[in-house]
């Protein structure tokens, strides 16, 4: 969600039952600021809070002109001092993906994996007990990653591609109709597209190129791994994700109001199949 | 050429007052707005004349376009804009004319070169007036007309083409509206000459612009118009970023109006009815009534301070917004008013697919509640059937071995996992309905199943081990799952009633009933921070048996034996003897005992606020049940629940798996099949049964003798 709107923000998606005491708020209404103007970023989204055992993380992210370059993550433990966090890497993804269970809270924890690596010695072959350390920080930049690549949301129109290549926010964005809004084709995942290319030709006839260059989620997998609610009437919409629980995203049709917040452990949920 | 016109033309300027030239004036008292559109124009020709004949062949295939002169004054007045929109266009059009002049040095301010210009051009529209210079002008004017062309012909392909498709039409415009003058006016000297190709090309052009397109009955002229108009009014800045935007809009607004009421009407139709809903709940209040009501609902108010929690867990940062939690209070407030209810407490909020819980959890007053009986005599009634068919079929088939495991009942009402009733309702302002109470069997299934709730509360519940019951039956389940596991109090809160006798004589052998301690003196905040063991739990836990109170089944099962037949007994056999009481922790037991959950702590404490350590609270979060909460300043203390409604487990989920199959028949000689001999052994029993044979026909006596060795073969 965007840190200038942070307050209305946070009264939307409170349907979640996750939100910020008020000492968090107003520090974070304060230290956003001061980071938007250090670090020259032309918008800053606070992008949520993972609940680890000792200590919560605060995550907050940076962008630039064009809204779809990497972004820039940062994180607090006390929403007042932000550190940067190295930008994720595939191999970093592949590295923490052995890693299971809660975050500490603490960022300089190292979780330990055995790992069988076959070492040769001449002509024999060893298989010896690794034990590799990763550090929590490195798993929180791919947990976030992550996150961002499978479920953050921005609706239809709320972007649009300029003929020179970046993406800009679309001033003249009025919001989703309610009709549109309760669709899931009406949403994109904030991110560079994948299934783009595999549409085939008679669908990307009706896609407007300047609105329609990111994935919708209707096709995500597995079906139904999003909840669409109505509250108040039609006067909110909420999307709820199920893979990761505690994303969640609101949008008040009609209106410029939109943005998304994680609250969660930080723990995809597996078992989605199962639970539908 | 040019030079001949431009002294000429300042001539005109320097009399304007000529009365040889009524179109002059008539143009000055009619252009006067437009003179902010004169001044730049001319700078811009002047420098451009000069470069013109090296445009004019580019521009000849333009002017070979003939169109008869009718088709030039016709459009031009049916379509002339309002004079107060060109007025507004002009200064725009002088701003984007400066914009796209190089040449502004150049400026040589003949003020009346432009507006002769202008008379020329409606003496071209109109007919070719009687001036000598007529030709000349209208050669100068040709060329000037080259000129714009060549000015804004390489510019066509920026997207300032709209502009300046604009701009020439203003100019016609402005033509137009003197054309007509100059009809009138002109009228002596008129001499047919062929218009000019240029003109016609414009003519034309414009035309084309204001055709009008067959999908929409829109034309491209009047949209471009009210587009710029918006621009002009609305002032947004950096327009041109957002002028498609813009032009979506305007074309939207044409539509907008003719369906309005159709299409609104059904969307903001669920607003509404929520709104009034909700304003029901805001009006419950104001009943008709001495205040003698108002005292007794004060007195003996069963209504938990809704809001008094909501700020504290605020504080910890865990709560629905203040609106919906006020929405919520007020609902409970009319659930207490319809019901009679002793004490009443605001369970938390269960999210679903499609939509969510808001869960309360509810005490009646004694005597007042009903209990649905209904399920327990159904399964008593289905375990007669089966043993009566088994006994018929007696003689036919051979009877399995397999009883059905006896229902455990459930508890009653106000024991064990049905202490409390809850009732549950989607939005605040909807009906409560009240959840059935829970059973063993469905607690123990909703042990093995993960499932997400859809919000409405008939849907069946598919799943392995198939589930006893709808999600009106697994969300009671779920909650009592979570209440028991998650409850917890500040130490000394609760304390045990009298004791008199319980522990040795009851089978149980526990305390189930505590009442609030009346010396309690609260507890340090910080204590209940560090310390796991300062917390205890209040709500019994449920064995896996899936209740709180052991149920033993052998004692039924004894006097089943007495009732039924001898040869029954030997099938049971099977079963054991006695089974184990399960114990579980007694009740008010510290969370510091509870389990962890592969080296995670099952809870997690933090101060509320670091900052302000005085006035914070302290605040448990729980690592098995994620979404349950309980704060406490010291002296009061409250827990909640939001969340999905699963327990946590780091390990993926895996259905359980199907069980053996069971051995149904007792494997008799009847039954069960022999192999087939192989040939030596047929071989064999073939030779052992002749020689059998051989023997019976000469000599009957070793016939026993051979009958054995036939037996042991």
């Amino acid at each position: 969600m965007d840190a200038e709107s942070l307050l209305l923000s946070l009264e939307l998606a409170s349907g979640s039952g996750q939100g910020l005491s008020p000492d968090r708020r107003a520090s974070l209404l304060t230290s956003l600021t001061l980071v938007k103007r250090d670090y020259r970023y032309d918008r800053v989204l606070f992008w949520g809070r993972i609940l680890g055992l000792v200590a919560d993380y605060y995550i907050a992210q940076g962008l630039s002109e064009d809204q779809l370059a990497p972004r820039k993550t940062l994180y607090s433990l006390n929403c007042m001092e932000w550190s940067l966090l190295p930008p994720a890497t595939e191999e970093m993804v592949v590295q923490t993906s052995v890693v299971k269970g809660r975050f500490m809270g603490d960022p300089s924890h190292e979780y330990e994996h055995t790992e069988l690596q076959k070492t040769s010695e001449g002509d024999k072959v060893f298989e010896e007990e690794v034990v590799v350390q990763i550090k929590e920080e490195t798993r929180l930049v791919s947990v976030i990653d992550q996150i961002d690549k499978a479920v953050a949301v921005i609706p239809r129109g709320a972007l649009f591609k300029t003929p020179f290549g970046p993406i800009h926010v679309n001033r003249t964005f009025e919001g989703l109709s309610l009709s549109e809004a309760k669709k899931l084709s009406s949403y994109f995942h904030f991110r560079e597209p994948v299934e783009l290319r595999n549409k085939t030709l008679l669908e990307k006839a009706d896609l407007d190129p300047s609105l329609d260059f990111m994935d919708s989620l209707e096709h995500d997998i597995p079906k139904g791994s999003w909840s669409i609610q109505a509250e108040r009437g039609n006067a909110l919409v909420v999307l709820r994700s199920l893979l990761w629980p505690g994303l969640t995203f609101f949008h008040a049709p009609r209106t410029k109001n939109c943005g998304y917040i994680y609250v969660g452990t930080g723990e995809k949920n597996i078992d989605l199949p199962f639970m539908l | 050429m040019e030079d001949l016109t431009y002294p000429k033309q300042e001539q005109e300027n320097q009399e304007p007052g000529e009365a040889g030239r009524p179109w002059e004036e008539i143009a000055a008292s009619s252009q006067d707005p437009k003179s902010g559109l004169s001044e730049p124009l001319e700078p811009e020709e002047r420098p451009e004349t000069g470069p013109s004949p090296r445009s004019s062949p580019a521009q000849s295939p333009r002017s070979r376009a003939s169109t008869p002169l009718d088709d030039l004054t016709g459009p031009g007045a049916s379509s002339s804009l309002s004079p107060p929109q060109e007025a507004s266009f002009s200064p725009t059009l002088a701003l984007a004319r400066q914009e796209h002049s190089d040449k502004t040095t150049n400026v040589n301010p003949k003020a009346g070169t432009p507006r002769s210009h202008h008379l020329e051009q409606s003496s071209d529209k109109g007919e070719w007036t009687a001036p000598a210079t007529c030709q000349s002008e209208g050669n100068a004017f040709q060329q000037s007309q080259q000129t714009k062309h060549h000015l804004y012909g390489p510019k066509d392909v920026s997207d300032n083409s709209s502009k300046q498709k604009e701009l020439r039409f203003n100019i016609f415009q402005e033509e137009d509206s003197n054309s007509n003058y100059d009809l009138d006016h002109a009228g002596p000297g008129v001499s047919e000459a062929a218009p000019s190709l240029l003109e016609i090309a414009i003519q034309s052009a414009k035309a084309y612009l204001q055709k009008t397109s067959s999908k929409s009955g829109l034309n491209l002229y009047d949209h471009l118009s009210d587009m710029l108009t918006k621009v002009l009014d609305e002032r947004p800045e950096n327009a041109v970023d957002i002028i498609e935007s813009i032009s979506q809009d305007v074309k939207m607004a044409h539509f907008r109006k003719k369906l309005d009421t159709l299409q609104n009407e059904n969307e903001m139709l669920p607003i509404y009815e929520i709104a009034e809903k909700q304003k029901a709940l805001f009006l419950q209040g104001n009943l008709e009534g001495a205040d003698q009501e108002l005292e007794d609902e004060i007195a003996e108010n069963s209504l938990p301070n809704v809001m008094e929690s909501a700020f504290y867990f605020e504080q910890a940062g865990v709560g629905l917004g203040t609106d919906e939690t006020y929405r919520i209070f007020l609902a409970l407030k009319q659930l207490t008013d319809t019901h009679p209810i002793q004490r009443c407490r605001f369970w938390g909020k269960i999210l679903g697919l499609e939509m969510n819980y808001i869960v309360a959890e509810v005490e009646f007053r004694e005597g007042e509640d009903e209990e649905d009986i209904e399920d327990e005599d159904v399964t008593e009634e289905r375990d007669d059937g089966d043993s009566e068919a088994e006994e018929n079929d007696e003689d036919e088939l051979p009877r399995t071995f397999y009883k059905t495991p006896q229902a455990i009942p459930k508890e009653e009402s106000r024991t064990g996992a049905n202490k409390y009733v809850y009732f549950v309702c989607n939005e605040p302002g909807g009906p409560w309905v009240k959840l059935p109470s829970v059973t063993p069997a469905q607690i123990v299934t909703a042990r093995k199943i993960k499932k997400f709730f859809t919000g409405r509360l008939e849907t069946p519940i598919v799943s392995y081990p198939p589930f006893p019951g709808n999600e009106s039956n697994y969300l009671r389940a779920q909650i009592a799952r979570i209440s028991a596991g998650t409850h917890v109090s500040p130490l000394g809160f609760y304390q045990f009633g009298e004791e008199e006798g319980e522990e040795e004589e009851e089978v149980e052998g526990r305390r189930d009933s505590f009442e609030e301690n009346p010396d309690f003196e609260g507890i340090q905040v910080i204590d209940l921070v560090e310390s796991l063991s300062n917390w205890v739990h209040h709500v019994q836990h449920i064995l896996s048996q899936g209740r709180c109170n052991w149920f033993n089944p052998i004692q039924k099962s004894e006097e089943e034996e007495e009732e039924e037949d001898e040869e029954k007994e030997e099938e049971k056999g099977e079963e054991p003897d006695y089974m184990e009481q399960e114990v579980g922790p007694p009740l008010l037991t510290p969370i510091s005992e509870d389990l962890e959950i592969q080296n995670i702590p099952p809870w997690t404490t933090r101060l509320s606020s670091n900052l302000v350590p005085q006035y914070a609270i302290a605040v448990l979060r729980s690592n098995l049940w994620p979404g349950a909460y309980a704060f406490s300043n010291g002296k009061k203390f409250e827990n909640v629940y939001i969340g999905w409604g699963h327990k946590y487990s780091p390990d993926n989920y895996t259905p359980p798996a199907l069980p053996p199959v069971y051995q149904e028949y007792p494997s008799g000689a009847e039954i069960t099949e022999m192999d087939d001999p192989s040939v030596e052994e047929e071989q064999a029993f073939e030779a052992s049964r002749e020689a059998a044979a051989l023997p019976v026909e000469e000599m009957e006596d070793t016939e026993e003798d051979e009958d054995e060795e036939n037996d042991e073969d």
